[in-house]
Parts: structure tokens; C-alpha cells; sequence
């Protein structure tokens, strides 16, 4: 052994205190790029850059379920617009709510929290209706959740252009407090990598891991193996509520197609191409996936054949890289593999 | 309140429902039972199916049925095609490696023909004799229906027969039962594979048209609903097996529409999460379906 990793090793014995450290250096300098950012770019710019904090908190928290835990949901689309609805419906102003919600319970019509307590409940209120799902459907094998979360989906949309009251249906809900901000999915996204890295690096997450190699060993080991996928269904669940409070206070007006599944989708792709089971991939494959596709809606504009823009040609690229990963590389970008940010020690 | 016509006017719309559920959902299962993958493209070959039907109908071609057989054939080896090009290459890969590239290959086939024919809804508008009604001691059904169930009923017997009597049929029943077996004993899983892709999207074809003809119009996602809820027709059945698709496909139409007609009118918009409230309850209590027999999905 190298005399270097023998330093290493006595480091680690203080490895808590120091990587304690280093990750506040690494937030600190985080903060100052974001600073920098919020100085120089335009609102353009700005917003594309909130978006891939949203974007990053997706995939990360995705990659539990689908990465780590070895299950496939497909409820981004879901789990966000009941987290957008929730917490659009706590942060709106009384008056406003008086004016364009007569239908709302009047304990609801009388209050507007803050932002953070109304996205932490759009937070709950997904995780809630992941419990919901999960429950019947975690406890099978194969990959029923990809269509039960689709079916999440359908239930989601169809309850949100019905309950006129409290949704005012197909119109929607505008007027939503503009809160959201690059500090703010940022902030949330440096906790979803910290919150999905404790987790994974847990022996729930060891579990999780288990349960995706080989489902029958890790039940015989005496893992609880619905407990277990719950957790992490739940868990991924609650930071897509989160994201779609970020992302409501972010364009200020949402309607039931506001989340689409073209949403889901792209997570999926941002997941398989940074590398299920890797978090350092999922936050690479949630920049280029961000924005990739806003430089491809120039193109699409640019190539306007005839007077129209080819509408559907970044979605089909988005969709042929997905596929040509799978077929040639399964493993993504990096195959469950982290990077390892310099001077951070592995606990 | 409900009087017996009324009644048996439901059942003749659960019935036609269910034909197209059934139709869509037999090639789902078909697939799930070889290959464990749930198809998510399954429902944008239906419809290319109808646009394919759409193209033919506005060209006057003649005679008619034929502009739903031939959609159904060259959408057969569309089928192929995608097996061939998507899912052959990932042959014994983890199932979630070719869910993901049936959810891309969906994504790909609905935004090509968004690029081609643009996202608006057409009209699908079949000449005037199809769409007449008749009446029968109070019940009223159009021709159209009635070719549904009839066209449907019979597409389900043939394949029925196919899969029971041919050698490559019962080769697939065997490869559904036990892949790895099926293979020790000589049988060539790829050409399965390929024979139910081909009769899958056929059906899906055909059910296609019907669904357009029904609701007189086309547009590129028109195919995600319907497959999804076939999905769920299959599970209500029992997935991987053929007959449980069919009874599946049927239960489910008559639940659908029986839910819109005996409820108040209120309830009518949440039809849509109804069928999935359904696929809950139903893996809540019986997650191998009615006709599936085996317990060892259950964790």
C-alpha cells in the first residue's frame, strides 16, 4: 500500500469532522457561482437555470426508486403536480383566494403560509398518495408500479380538471406568488443529494441494493423487502412533491397538463443516462438533459421548414438517445459508479 | 329509474367497449407473458393503425373492410419491425432495460408523426351507411357497433384456434409458461417472439380503426389511454394469458361504462380514475387476476 493511501486511511478515522468540512467549502463555492450567475445572466438564462434544480432534484430522487431500489416508477408527473397544487393552494394570497376560489373550505381561504411550509406540505401530500400506491402495488413483483404510477397519473389529471372548488378545474390556478428562485432549487437540491446519499449509504440503502440484485436473497437475509422499496418509493415521492412547488412558484401558473408525462419521461432519460444507481450521474445527466433540449427548441425554430417549426424533433432525439443507451450502454454514463469530489473521504 | 332498455343499452356499450379493450389488451399480454416487458409503444402502433385506416377512408378505397385489413397487416409487420429493431438487441437484458426502450420508442413513433402530420386531431369520417343506427325493441346500436363486436369476436376465435392447434401456437403458450423449458426443448423463441408481435399488432391495428371510427377522429397520443387501460384489462385477467386478456378487456368496458351510466352525471368526469382506482383494488386482492393461477409474483 502507497504511502499516500496510508494517509488516507489515518485521515478517515476523522473522516465525519472533515468531510463536514470540505462540503461546506464545496456549498460555499456553490453559492458563489450561483451568486455570480444571479449578477450576470438574464431572466432567460436565470430560469433555465432554476429549472435544473428541479431537474436535479428529480433524477437524484428518482434514482432511489429506480436506481437503487431496482423498482420503476413513472409518477414524477403525479408527485409534482399534487406537490405544485398543494402548495400553490397554501402560498396564495387571502385575497386572492377569496376573489377566485369562493368554493375553497374557508380554514383554507383564510390562510397563506410561507413558501418553505407549503412546499414541505406539497412535499407530504405526495408522499402521502406514494403510500397510497405503493402499499398494494410494492408488495408484488415485477414491474407493475411503471403502470400503477401512470395510473397515478390519469387519477391526478382527471381529479384536477373535476374538483372546480378547489382546483377550478381546466383553468387552473394562476397568480401563484413567483417565490421560486435559483437559491431556492438549488438549496433543495443540495439537500435532496445529501438526504439520497445519507440514505443509500445506510443500511437501508444496502438494503435497497439487495433487493435489486436478488429480491429473494435479501428476503431470506431477514430484509424487509416492502418496507424497504416503500421507503425509498416514498422518499422519492416527497422531493418530486417538492419539485413541483418549486416549479409552480417558479412560472407562477399551473393547469392539470402542466405535468405531462413528456416530464416523466425526460427524468427517466436524465436517470439512464447519468447511470442508474450512480447520484453524481443523475445530477450530470439532469444538466445535459436540461439543456440539451433548450438548445434543440432553437434548432426547431431555426429549422422552420414551410413556416412551421418541426415540433417533436428534440423529443425524438431525447427518445433515440434513450434508446441507443440502453442498447449500448446499459450502464449510462457511469455505471453506479460516484465521482469522487476532491477531498472528500469515503465514510 | 333504470328501465330494462336503458339497461340493455349499457350493455350493448360495455360490450363494444370492451371488444376494442379486449383486442388491444390480448397483444399486451402476449408480450408480457413471453418477454415480462409491458409494451408502452403497444398503443401507438394502434394508432398508426389509424391513421393508416384515416388514409385509405379519405381516399374512397374500396371496399371497405379492406381499409381496415390492410392497416391491420402492414401494422403486423411494424410490429416486427420494432421487436426487431428495439427489443432483439436486448434479448435476456434486466426487464427495466427494455421498459425504458418501449417508453422511447413510443416517445419516438408519437413525435415523428407529431413532425410529419402535426399534433391536431383529424377527422375520421367513414361513409354514411356505416354509421346507422339501428333500433331493436328499444335499443339502439349502429352498424359500426355492431362490426366492432362481430369483427372483434371473430379476430379472438381465429387467434384463439392458432394458438391452440399450430405447432408455432403452441410453442408459445409453452415459451409464456416457462421461456427457459421452451427453449431446452427445441423451440425457436425469436420467431415466437416475432409471430406475437406480428398477431399483438394486428389486433392493435384493428382496434385502432374501430376506436377512431367510434370516436371520428385521430390525433398522435390518441394511443396512450387505450393502451394503458389495456394494460389494466390484462391484469384484471390474469397477464400472460390470453383468455384472462379477453375476459379482462370485456369486464373492464362493461365497469367503465357502467360506472358513467348507473352513477349521478357528477361522477361521470372521474371515469378515467376509476379504471385505475380499479387496477389498485384489484392488485390489492387478486394481483394475478382472475385467470392466473400462480402466486409467485406475490412478494
Amino acid at each position: 500500500m502507497s504511502r499516500a493511501m496510508e494517509s488516507v486511511r489515518r485521515v478517515n478515522i476523522n473522516g465525519a469532522a472533515r468531510n463536514l468540512l470540505v462540503g461546506g467549502a464545496y456549498i460555499a463555492l456553490l453559492a458563489t457561482l450561483l451568486w455570480l450567475a444571479q449578477s450576470t445572466l438574464n431572466n432567460y438564462y436565470l430560469r433555465i437555470l432554476a429549472v435544473i434544480g428541479i431537474n436535479i432534484i428529480l433524477t437524484v430522487s428518482l434514482n432511489l426508486t429506480n436506481g437503487f431500489a431496482g423498482d420503476f416508477s413513472l409518477g414524477i408527473a403525479a408527485f409534482m403536480s399534487i406537490g405544485a397544487y398543494t402548495a400553490a393552494l397554501l402560498s396564495l394570497p387571502v385575497a386572492m383566494k377569496t376573489a377566485s376560489f369562493p368554493g375553497l373550505p374557508t380554514w383554507l381561504q383564510a390562510t397563506s403560509i410561507p413558501f418553505l411550509p407549503a412546499t414541505i406540505a406539497g412535499g407530504v401530500m405526495a408522499a402521502i398518495a406514494a403510500v397510497i400506491v405503493g402499499l398494494p402495488v410494492l408488495r408484488l413483483r415485477g414491474h407493475y408500479l411503471a403502470v400503477a404510477t401512470l395510473g397515478l397519473m390519469v387519477i391526478v389529471r382527471v381529479v384536477a380538471n373535476n374538483w372546480q372548488d378547489v382546483t377550478r378545474g381546466a383553468r387552473g390556478i394562476n397568480g401563484i406568488p413567483p417565490l421560486s428562485n435559483i437559491w431556492w432549487t438549488f438549496g433543495w437540491a443540495v439537500l435532496t443529494i445529501y438526504v439520497v446519499w445519507m440514505v443509500v449509504h445506510s443500511p437501508y440503502g444496502r438494503a435497497m441494493i439487495a433487493i435489486r440484485e436478488d429480491w429473494l436473497a435479501a428476503q431470506a437475509r431477514g430484509v424487509n423487502v416492502l418496507r424497504t422499496r416503500l421507503l425509498a418509493f416514498v422518499l422519492s415521492a416527497f422531493f418530486a412533491g417538492v419539485a413541483g412547488s418549486l416549479y409552480a412558484h417558479l412560472i407562477t401558473a399551473i393547469t392539470p397538463s402542466s405535468f405531462s408525462f413528456v416530464i416523466t419521461f425526460n427524468i427517466v432519460v436524465m436517470l439512464v443516462v447519468g447511470g442508474m444507481g450512480s447520484i453524481t450521474g443523475s445530477v450530470i445527466g439532469a444538466v445535459l438533459l436540461t439543456l440539451l433540449p433548450e438548445s434543440l427548441r432553437q434548432v426547431e425554430t431555426a429549422l422552420a421548414a414551410g413556416g412551421t417549426p418541426l415540433y417533436g424533433l428534440s423529443q425524438i432525439i431525447i427518445a433515440l438517445l434513450a434508446a441507443l443507451v440502453m442498447i449500448f450502454r446499459r450502464q449510462g454514463l457511469f455505471g453506479g459508479r460516484e465521482i469522487r469530489l476532491p477531498g472528500m473521504v469515503e465514510r | 329509474m333504470f328501465t330494462p332498455t336503458y339497461v340493455a343499452q349499457q350493455i350493448i356499450n360495455g360490450v363494444n367497449l370492451g371488444s376494442m379493450y379486449a383486442l388491444i389488451a390480448i397483444g399486451l399480454t402476449m408480450v408480457y407473458g413471453l418477454l415480462r416487458l409491458i409494451n408502452f409503444a403497444h398503443g401507438d402502433l394502434l394508432m398508426l393503425g389509424a391513421y393508416l385506416g384515416l388514409l385509405l377512408v379519405s381516399a374512397a378505397f374500396t371496399p371497405l373492410i379492406l381499409t381496415l385489413f390492410i392497416p391491420m397487416l402492414v401494422i403486423g409487420f411494424v410490429g416486427i419491425l420494432v421487436e426487431r429493431l428495439a427489443y432483439r438487441p436486448l434479448r435476456g437484458a434486466p426487464e427495466v432495460t427494455m421498459l425504458i426502450t418501449s417508453l422511447a420508442v413510443s416517445s419516438i413513433i408519437e413525435n415523428s408523426m407529431v413532425m410529419t402530420v402535426t399534433a391536431q386531431p383529424r377527422a375520421f369520417n367513414l361513409p354514411a351507411g356505416v354509421n346507422q343506427l339501428h333500433t331493436v325493441a328499444g335499443v339502439s346500436f349502429s352498424t359500426l357497433d355492431a362490426l366492432t363486436v362481430g369483427l372483434s369476436v371473430a379476430l379472438m376465435a381465429a387467434l384463439t384456434l392458432y394458438v391452440r392447434n399450430t405447432r408455432t401456437g403452441i410453442a408459445m403458450r409453452a415459451a409464456a409458461e416457462n421461456l427457459r423449458a421452451a427453449r431446452l426443448m427445441g423451440i425457436d423463441i425469436n420467431r415466437v417472439v416475432m409471430v406475437a408481435f406480428f398477431l399483438g399488432s394486428m389486433l392493435a391495428a384493428a382496434a385502432g380503426w374501430l376506436w377512431a371510427a367510434k370516436y371520428s377522429t385521430v390525433e398522435p397520443f390518441m394511443g396512450f389511454l387505450p393502451g394503458l387501460k389495456a394494460f389494466v384489462a390484462a391484469v384484471i385477467g390474469g397477464i400472460g394469458v390470453i383468455p384472462g386478456a379477453v375476459l379482462g378487456g370485456y369486464l373492464l368496458g362493461f365497469a367503465e361504462i357502467f360506472f358513467v351510466g348507473f352513477l349521478p352525471p357528477a361522477y361521470s368526469g372521474y371515469r378515467d380514475a376509476f379504471v385505475f382506482a380499479l387496477l389498485l383494488l384489484i392488485l390489492l386482492i387478486r394481483p394475478n387476476g382472475i385467470l392466473g393461477a400462480s402466486t409467485e409474483e406475490r412478494a
